[in-house]
Parts: structure tokens; C-alpha cells; sequence
């Protein structure tokens, strides 16, 4: 008798195990792979183009030297109130779905259309805020901008405000209430204070996220070529100056485009770093 | 004593009805989009009728216009990223989940969650400049090579390595995906039971045959709901695909072929598009975009909710 681990059945099946472990190592590495490349490209194209008149001088005419300070500050004007809007409206959505509506039809009515949104192409959002908004005003404008960028903020916002009320235990709203706290007083000063972090994340990854949208914003806060001083008008903005430069055939436009993408991609890393040391457990993914 | 109730009672009808209005807010949301692409759609909609989706015309000095071209190179381009996507994730869920070292699992986790952070323009101008020349010069060349002259599918892989086209937005799509679908096929094989797994392993089996035979067995409608979430994904993904999809509005019978899809017709075409037949064309390539995605991610929704149960796996 030959013994079990010899016999050619025991071998195979142990053969095809080692294979398809090997696989799966290796389209981890394939994956990672991308990510290498991306950034490698990124730093050795960027990084040299990235100085200080990036950003404090205004986006060049082809052919002349310039930077990319108007669309610096008017992403961050469009990020900055296009958070403002979505973030505020997202908590208290997330906490009504947490703390009132709970498991009730309409809470689950909310949820699912609210995935849907979260997960929507970013370019319907553009297209619906041009309908609603530019068409009505006549003119392309960073109200616009900033509003498509809210609508993409929104449901990102209510998720992982969702998700992290749902973390506190229940006890904690039970002994608030004994104490005779009246509801939104358990909601404010208990809940939301023991989700604090929770909640941070949530708005931190909409900045993330918003921060690299252009679709949104190509019909909407379209762009400018000039320093603007008011979002009632078009606005120059980090992503669609990249996409019009980066297809444009001036080297002196694709220079600024790489510089821009650098800048873009760092700060996104960033924060999405910044989430993960915030926050012990991961969030659910969006 | 009592003026401080009634101020808490107050305080209290006010906070609810105001999560309530902006919880509702979503759903409003929701509606407005469908009914203003609707409504935007609607002149374009009442010209062509059912026609619009099968005409490959897009004329605009005709006003002639038709989403065949564009529906076909979204679905294809969303293809050949699930064909590509749909093992390597599966590959990273599993290898996260069996095989990877405790100490490795997070940061190879963090690793690829990044690649789904990376804005969708780096990906179009990385595509551009230096994927697309690369495929072009070499992978594609060898491809025709070798597949060019088989029956059937010889014409897939056939004509001029322009380096971008349909085959390279897809090969991008499928990297921009990975992440999603990787991230709820981990989820998922992380809910099977412990006693499961482990009963296969005691009567001898090896991991792969516990993947095989009893994970995927147990998680089956969750994975294929992880699929459905990253193909609703690739659907609608933008400028990537606008970077290297080659913006030509034709049908070819070669995968190396420029093509275009409906998000890369918008953006490239929406601001620019002069009368109100062209921009209600437009509108209308969106509506169906937009009713494609929700049908693919409303089925990804309900498929994980059957696996999730009390645990709520979010995607």
C-alpha cells in the first residue's frame, strides 16, 4: 500500500491548490501593479512642472508661461461650498435614517435610491444641474458648479453618517433619555459626539471625492481663463483646465496639465490617509 | 419645569422634521433627475421614437440622430472590462481573504481601495500619454500577430494599432473597477461561517476546494451582486474613457477601432451642441445611461441585501 500523500489524486488536488493560490498572489500584484504605475508616471511627469508659479499666476494663452492659480482657488471655492451644502444636508438625512426612521419602509425606500445615487454616473449629475440651473439663469456659473458637486457629496455624506450613528451602541442613547434628555438633545449632544470621528470621515471622503470630479463641471461651472471673483459667473477649476489642457497639442498646456494632476492626486491621497488614521475601523466602502 | 418640556418637546418636533425634509431631499433628488431627463429628452424623444436607440446616425447639420454607436461602445467597453476585472478581483478577494499574511492584509487592502481614490482624469491622461502608445507600439502589434488570422474572432483583434480605441478605455475601465467589486467579494467571503469552512477543512479539503465548494456556494448572489456594482461603475464611467476611447461615432468590427460611449458623447459634444434637436439628443443618450445604470445597480443592491441580512454589508 502505497501511503495516502504518494498516491496521484492526493498530488493533484494539492497541484491545483498551489496554482490557484499562486494565481490569486499574482493578480494582487497585478492590481498593485497599476497603482505603482500610475503614481510613478504621476511623480515623474508632475513633480518637475510643480512650482511656485503654478500656483500664483493665472492660466496662460497657449504658447506663454502662466500656472494654474485661478483654477486652484476656484476648485477650492467650488469644493469648499459645494461641501457645504451636501455635508450638512447628509448628516441630518443620515441621522434621520439612523435615529428616527430605522428599519421603517421608507428608510429602506431611502437607502436603496440613495446607493443608487452614491454609485450614478457623475455626467447625469451634470446634465441635470445644467437642465435645473444653467438653463434657467442663462449662463454657465460656480453656483452650478458647486451645486452638482453638493448632489455628489449628498449621498456619500448620508452613508457613512449612517453607518457610524448605527456604531453607538444603543445604551448610550437609553442612558441619556433616563436622564430625562428629550431626543434631539440624546441625538446632538450623545450620538453625534461619540460618531464625531465617524462623521469627519464621512465629509473628508466627499471632499476626496469631489475634489476629482470633472464630468460634473464641464457643463456646469464650465471654466475660465482668468481669475474670477464671483460664483455667479464661470469659474476655472483643477479638472477641466487638466482635461482641456492634457488634449490640447501645446506642451507648454500638457506641462501644466501633469503639474495639475499631481497636485489633484496628492491631496486626494492625502486625505484618504488622513481617513484611515482617523478612523480605527475601517468605514464601509464607497 | 414645564416650559423647559415643552421647549424639549418643541426642540425635539423640530429636529425630526428637519432630518426628515433632507432625507426626503434624496428622494427628491432622485425624481427631479428622471423627470428633467424626461422632459429634456422629450423633443428628441417624440422625433426619432423607439428608432433613436437603433439608428447608428449622428448627424448634427442633418439633426439626424441615433444612440446605436454609443450604446454598443458602452456596453462593449464595460464588457472587456468585466471580462478582464471579474477574475482579477475575485484573484485579490481571495488571495486578501486565504492567503495574505494578517500583518500584510490591511495595507494590501488600503493598496487597492487607493486605486479606486485616483481621480477618473488621472487615469484619462496616464491612459492617454503613456498607456495608450504603449499598447499601441507593442501589445496590440503582437496581438494581431497572433489572434489576427483566427476564424471567428480574428476580426477583433485586427487593423491599425492607433493605441487608442475601445479595446484600451476597457483594459482602463477594468483597473478603475477592481477596487469596487475586489472590495465586496472580500466582504463576502468574510461572512461564510467559521464552522463551514472549517468542517471542509477537517474532512481533508484544500482551500481552493473550500473556495469552490463552499464559499462560493454560500456567497454566490453576493459576488454576482459585487460584478453588477462595478459593471454600474464602468457603465457610466466619464473622462477616462473620454481620454482614450477615440471619439469616433462609428461601429467597427475590430476591438482596436476608435468608438465612442454615451458618457464620452456627452462630455465631449454637451456644451457645444448648438439647437435644441442636438442638445435633446444629447439629454436623451443620458436618460438612457442613466436608466442602464439603475437597472444594473438596483439589481446589485438586491442581490447583496439577500446575502447581507442583519449585517448590512454596505457597497
Amino acid at each position: 500500500m502505497e501511503p495516502l500523500a504518494a498516491t496521484g489524486l492526493y498530488r493533484r488536488r494539492r497541484w491545483i491548490n498551489t496554482m490557484v493560490l499562486a494565481l490569486s498572489m499574482l493578480m494582487t500584484l497585478f492590481g498593485l501593479f497599476w497603482l505603482v504605475w500610475l503614481l510613478w508616471t504621476l511623480m515623474g511627469q508632475g513633480l518637475r512642472y510643480l512650482d511656485l508659479s503654478v500656483f500664483f499666476q493665472a492660466t496662460p494663452p497657449p504658447g506663454s508661461s502662466g500656472g494654474l492659480g485661478n483654477a486652484i482657488s476656484g476648485s477650492l471655492a467650488l469644493t469648499f461650498v459645494g461641501v457645504l451644502i451636501g455635508a450638512p444636508a447628509g448628516v441630518l438625512a443620515g441621522t434621520y435614517l439612523s435615529e428616527f426612521a430605522r428599519d421603517s419602509k421608507i428608510a429602506v425606500v431611502i437607502r436603496f435610491l440613495n446607493d443608487i445615487l452614491l454609485s450614478a454616473p457623475s455626467i447625469i449629475i451634470g446634465v441635470f444641474v445644467y437642465e435645473m440651473v444653467v438653463l434657467r439663469m442663462g449662463h454657465f456659473s460656480g453656483w452650478a458648479g458647486a451645486l452638482a458637486l453638493a448632489l455628489i457629496a449628498l449621498p456619500i455624506v448620508v452613508r457613512t453618517t449612517e453607518d457610524m450613528l448605527r456604531l453607538i451602541p444603543n445604551a448610550m442613547r437609553e442612558a441619556a433619555a433616563a436622564l430625562g434628555a428629550p431626543q434631539w438633545k440624546v441625538t446632538v449632544a450623545v450620538v453625534f459626539r461619540a460618531a464625531r470621528s465617524g462623521i469627519l470621515t464621512g465629509v473628508l471622503l466627499a471632499v476626496a471625492r469631489i475634489s476629482g470630479e470633472t464630468a460634473p463641471l464641464l457643463f456646469t461651472a464650465l471654466n475660465n481663463q482668468f481669475w474670477s471673483h464671483s460664483l455667479n459667473e464661470p469659474i476655472a477649476n483643477l479638472p477641466v483646465v487638466i482635461f482641456q489642457f492634457a488634449m490640447s497639442p501645446y506642451d507648454d498646456w500638457q506641462h501644466l496639465a501633469w503639474a495639475g494632476a499631481v497636485l489633484i492626486t496628492l491631496t486626494i491621497l492625502l486625505i484618504n490617509i488622513l481617513v484611515r488614521l482617523l478612523l480605527k475601523t475601517p468605514p464601509s466602502r464607497s | 419645569m414645564n416650559v423647559r418640556l415643552h421647549h424639549g418637546l418643541a426642540m425635539d418636533r423640530l429636529f425630526f422634521h428637519t432630518a426628515r425634509i433632507f432625507a426626503w431631499a434624496v428622494l427628491a433628488v432622485i425624481a427631479a433627475i428622471i423627470v428633467s431627463l424626461f422632459a429634456g429628452a422629450a423633443p428628441a424623444l417624440k422625433k426619432f421614437g423607439w428608432g433613436f436607440l437603433t439608428s447608428s446616425a449622428w448627424n448634427p447639420v442633418t439633426e439626424d440622430f441615433g444612440a446605436l454607436v454609443a450604446i454598443y461602445g458602452t456596453l462593449i467597453t464595460s464588457a472587456i472590462a468585466m471580462l478582464i476585472g471579474v477574475p482579477i478581483s475575485f484573484g485579490i478577494a481571495l488571495f486578501i481573504t486565504e492567503l495574505c499574511p494578517h500583518a500584510l492584509k490591511r495595507p494590501v487592502g488600503i493598496a487597492i481601495e487607493l486605486l479606486a481614490a485616483i481621480p477618473s482624469i488621472i487615469y484619462g491622461m496616464w491612459g492617454l500619454f503613456v498607456f495608450a502608445p504603449l499598447l499601441g507600439d507593442y501589445i496590440q502589434p503582437w496581438i494581431s500577430d497572433h489572434m489576427g488570422s483566427l476564424p471567428l474572432v480574428g476580426a477583433l483583434f485586427s487593423g491599425p494599432p492607433l493605441g487608442i480605441g475601445i479595446l484600451t478605455a476597457g483594459i482602463i475601465l477594468a483597473i478603475m473597477v477592481i477596487p469596487f467589486m475586489s472590495a465586496v467579494m472580500r466582504d463576502m467571503f468574510e461572512i461564510v461561517p467559521a464552522v463551514l469552512k472549517e468542517s471542509a477543512y477537517g474532512i481533508g479539503a484544500t482551500t481552493w476546494e473550500v473556495i469552490r465548494h463552499v464559499v462560493l456556494p454560500y456567497t454566490r448572489i453576493g459576488v454576482a451582486g459585487g460584478i453588477m456594482l462595478g459593471l454600474g461603475r464602468a457603465l457610466g464611467e466619464t473622462m477616462a474613457v473620454t481620454f482614450v476611447v477615440g471619439n469616433a461615432n462609428r461601429i467597427h468590427a475590430s476591438l482596436f477601432a476608435p468608438g465612442n460611449t454615451i458618457s464620452s458623447t456627452l462630455a465631449n459634444e454637451f456644451t457645444e451642441a448648438v439647437g435644441r434637436m442636438y442638445t435633446s439628443s444629447l439629454i436623451a443618450l443620458g436618460l438612457v445611461l442613466f436608466l442602464i445604470t439603475f437597472i444594473v445597480l438596483a439589481m446589485a443592491k438586491i442581490m447583496l441585501w439577500r446575502l447581507s441580512g442583519q449585517g448590512r454589508i454596505r457597497v
